[in-house]
């Protein structure tokens, strides 16, 4: 089996989770394992957080591609960060010739009310930017060019990854048709909708849910891939971040194993020097037996992610807080974990 | 860094309205439920506004469905004399209820089935925010009318950002007031007298390419909703603002959530600043999660001792030590963290709330985080 756990060859990896599981960091760390040698992937925002360029510690991100950093095996890292009203602007340009009226429209407020009145006529633009780029081809590298895939030709990015809204949102920025049914019959935005939908759910998409061993993360997860299952999107791994560190867990298993005696933990403290107090041999007791439930916890939660059926993925907590070598570090651990090209 | 003492607060009969806000997963529906028990249980009559409880929690509620209208909650110890109601925002029934008290039917009608208004009532960035605001008004109305409730906690949408839930309300407002809606909807609001000529022709062509765009049912629904809503509010900017007003009350009090995480603790810091720039009563800050170290020995020490220890087979002494080390470790961060931000913030109040093990899922569980938030 696949790493992503589907018979397909994935090029757009979205990358969603709830609030807080860390899912920004997941996405550039799937990025740069993903750029192998040779290759160029494409990282996606589309909120306007500027997360990416927090995690990767670069310039914030504008509308136009850059490069951000570099991948585990010299690949390149590409960054963009998707905003409604520009991709907006784009695509009256290139549909309409508008040119410099799109400045007009600016002005006018127009772009903003397209873009917000209806909320999924926003999701459809950003939609269509993420679908532009993944099937864009090398000879049409220009940003904003709209040229096709032609038979043999390469594409322009060997894989997209998409830093997506979170779970508590994604079901509705995936289902791009499905709101516009009311406000958007015909027209060009309806034709752009209904592609986008025919991209999503081939199998050139899958969808990484990212949680921490937490009980509503977990719970959280386990219901957005299940719903997204139910609208036929393809879920590839389940991203388990921030867990203790294995030598941790092993000295839990330890003190889980056998049984903390107070009365023999103050001597063996005594016998190498330490003065022990009636309390903090109490607080250490305590400390050992709430970490062993936290153990169990944890382990009914793995089990409940294992038990969703998908190749799980495991990523380490780092204490010191993430930054561009946190990444590199997480994308080697995908890559041991199977993660490649 | 002073104690936040959320006890007085609670038992002081000028507080009127709590708000619990903060980035997305720090604990706010936790932190208002807890505060809104506490205060029942100590002699008031309160009710809580939830956003989106956790299910456990909501049960422990006795919230079953998202339901308007504010329920007793079982279980409460009324000894004091106190009340606890519960309820969970729905946004898109707020929002109908709203039209249905403010227009005469046949307008409400006409409103409620507009493609405009059925997008923008159930999936607009900000109308839970605004909603949220909206219902706390009416509550605070009915309190008042009624003389039902003398608190009400609020719980705040789980936003990306803690400031969406002060700016969305008037970013709503303002975009339907917008220039371009108000242009766009003008020949309606003149009643067909105004031509398109009348509005130049930048006007036109934005008309025209947006029409091709999105279809001219879409632009006509706009219009029509946007007349009909302005004969029923006279412009939303304004209602929005007088909804702002409220928050400045000087019965309410506004509580920050965050745990000690770099991320939460921005965010916390930001929210802070524009509480003091809006003039709007803050209590202070409750950090939720913080990790404490159980025994008084270091890290380093417990580490060493774990080594010496491990070298003459003692292996389950050593993993305990190693277990407090690591806690110890994180407590340090922890307190690192809270200290950086006590010296941004010197006159923020603040109280801490320990590491907890499970979820809360039940009264009992939800009064000790009530005691541990109670307690400076």
């Amino acid at each position: 089996m696949s790493w992503h756990g589907t018979d397909a060859e994935p090029r757009l990896h979205i990358v969603t989770g709830k609030g807080g599981t860390g899912k920004t960091t997941v996405a550039a760390a799937l990025a740069t394992a993903l750029a192998g040698e040779g290759r160029r992937v494409l990282l996606v925002e589309t909120e306007e957080r500027q997360g990416i360029s927090q995690v990767l510690d670069v310039a914030p991100l504008g509308t136009q591609e850059t490069e951000v950093s570099t991948g585990l095996d010299g690949g390149e890292v590409w960054g963009l960060s998707i905003v409604a009203g520009a991709a907006l602007v784009e695509y009256l340009r290139l549909f309409y010739r508008l040119g410099r009226a799109g400045d007009l429209l600016h002005r006018m407020g127009a772009i903003e009310f397209a873009t917000t009145i209806a909320p999924g006529v926003r999701d459809v633009l950003i939609g269509g930017k993420v679908y532009e780029s993944v099937r864009r081809t090398a000879s049409g590298r220009a940003p904003g060019s709209r040229r096709g895939r032609h038979l043999g030709e390469p594409p322009a990015y060997d894989a997209v990854v998409l830093d997506a809204p979170p779970t508590g949102r994604v079901g509705r920025f995936l289902d791009v048709t499905g709101q516009l049914a009311d406000l958007a019959r015909v027209g060009p935005i309806r034709n752009q909708a209904d592609a986008i939908r025919q991209l999503l759910h081939s199998g050139t998409t899958v969808v990484h849910l990212v949680t921490l061993l937490e009980q509503l993360p977990v719970q959280e997860t386990l219901d957005a891939a299940a719903e997204l299952e139910t609208d036929r999107l393809r879920i590839g791994t389940l991203v388990v971040n921030q867990t203790p560190d294995a030598s941790v867990r092993e000295d839990v298993e330890v003190v889980a194993a056998g049984e903390t005696d107070p009365a023999r933990l103050a001597e063996r403290l005594e016998s190498v020097g330490i003065r022990t107090s009636p309390a903090m041999i109490e607080g250490l007791v305590q400390t050992a037996a709430e970490a062993v439930t936290r153990r169990d916890l944890e382990a009914t939660l793995e089990d409940a992610v294992v038990g969703a059926g998908r190749p799980v993925l495991t990523l380490p907590h780092l204490p010191e807080g993430v930054g561009p070598d946190a990444v590199r570090r997480l994308a080697a651990e995908l890559a041991a974990q199977g993660v490649a090209p | 860094m002073t104690d936040l003492d959320l006890g007085a607060l609670l038992d002081d009969s000028t507080t009127s309205v709590v708000v619990c806000c903060g980035a997305g997963g720090v604990g706010k529906t936790t932190t208002a439920a807890a505060l809104a028990l506490r205060a029942a249980e100590r002699g008031r009559r309160v009710v809580v506004l939830t956003i989106d409880p956790a299910r456990r929690l909501a049960q422990a509620l006795g919230l079953d469905e998202l339901d308007n209208t504010p329920r007793p909650v079982v279980g409460v110890d009324t000894s004091a004399g106190g009340s606890l109601d519960a309820m969970m925002l729905d946004m898109k029934r707020t929002f109908d209820e709203l039209v249905l008290t403010h227009a005469d039917p046949g307008t409400a009608q006409q409103i409620l089935d507009n493609s405009v208004y059925q997008a923008l009532s159930s999936s607009f960035a900000g109308t839970q925010e605004y909603m949220a605001m909206e219902r706390l008004g009416q509550l605070r109305a009915q309190a008042d009318a009624e003389d039902s409730w003398d608190l009400i906690v609020v719980d705040t949408p789980p936003s990306r950002s803690a400031l969406d839930f002060l700016d969305a309300p008037t970013r709503l407002g303002s975009f339907l007031d917008g220039r371009f809606i108000r242009l766009l909807t003008a020949p309606a609001r003149a009643g067909g007298r105004v031509g398109a000529r009348a509005l130049g022709v930048g006007m036109s062509v934005a008309a025209a390419t947006l029409g091709k765009l999105l279809g001219r049912q879409l632009l006509l629904d706009v219009s029509t909703f946007v007349a009909a809503m302005d004969t029923v509010f006279g412009g939303f900017r304004a209602r929005a603002d007088e909804t702002y007003r409220l928050l400045q009350d000087p019965g309410t009090r506004f509580v920050v959530v965050a745990t000690p995480e770099r991320d939460a603790l921005r965010e916390a810091g930001y929210f802070v600043q524009r509480l003091a720039r809006d003039r709007m009563p803050l209590a202070g800050l409750v950090l939720n999660r913080v990790a404490v170290s159980r025994a008084r020995i270091s890290a380093d020490r417990a580490r060493d001792a774990a080594e010496t220890l491990a070298e003459s087979g003692e292996r389950h002494t050593a993993a305990v030590l190693r277990v407090h080390a690591d806690r110890a470790e994180v407590a340090a961060r922890h307190r690192r963290l809270i200290r950086d931000t006590a010296a941004a913030h010197p006159r923020l109040a603040t109280v801490q709330v320990p590491l907890a093990g499970a979820d809360i899922a039940d009264l009992p569980a939800l009064r000790e985080v009530a005691e541990a938030l109670c307690t400076p």
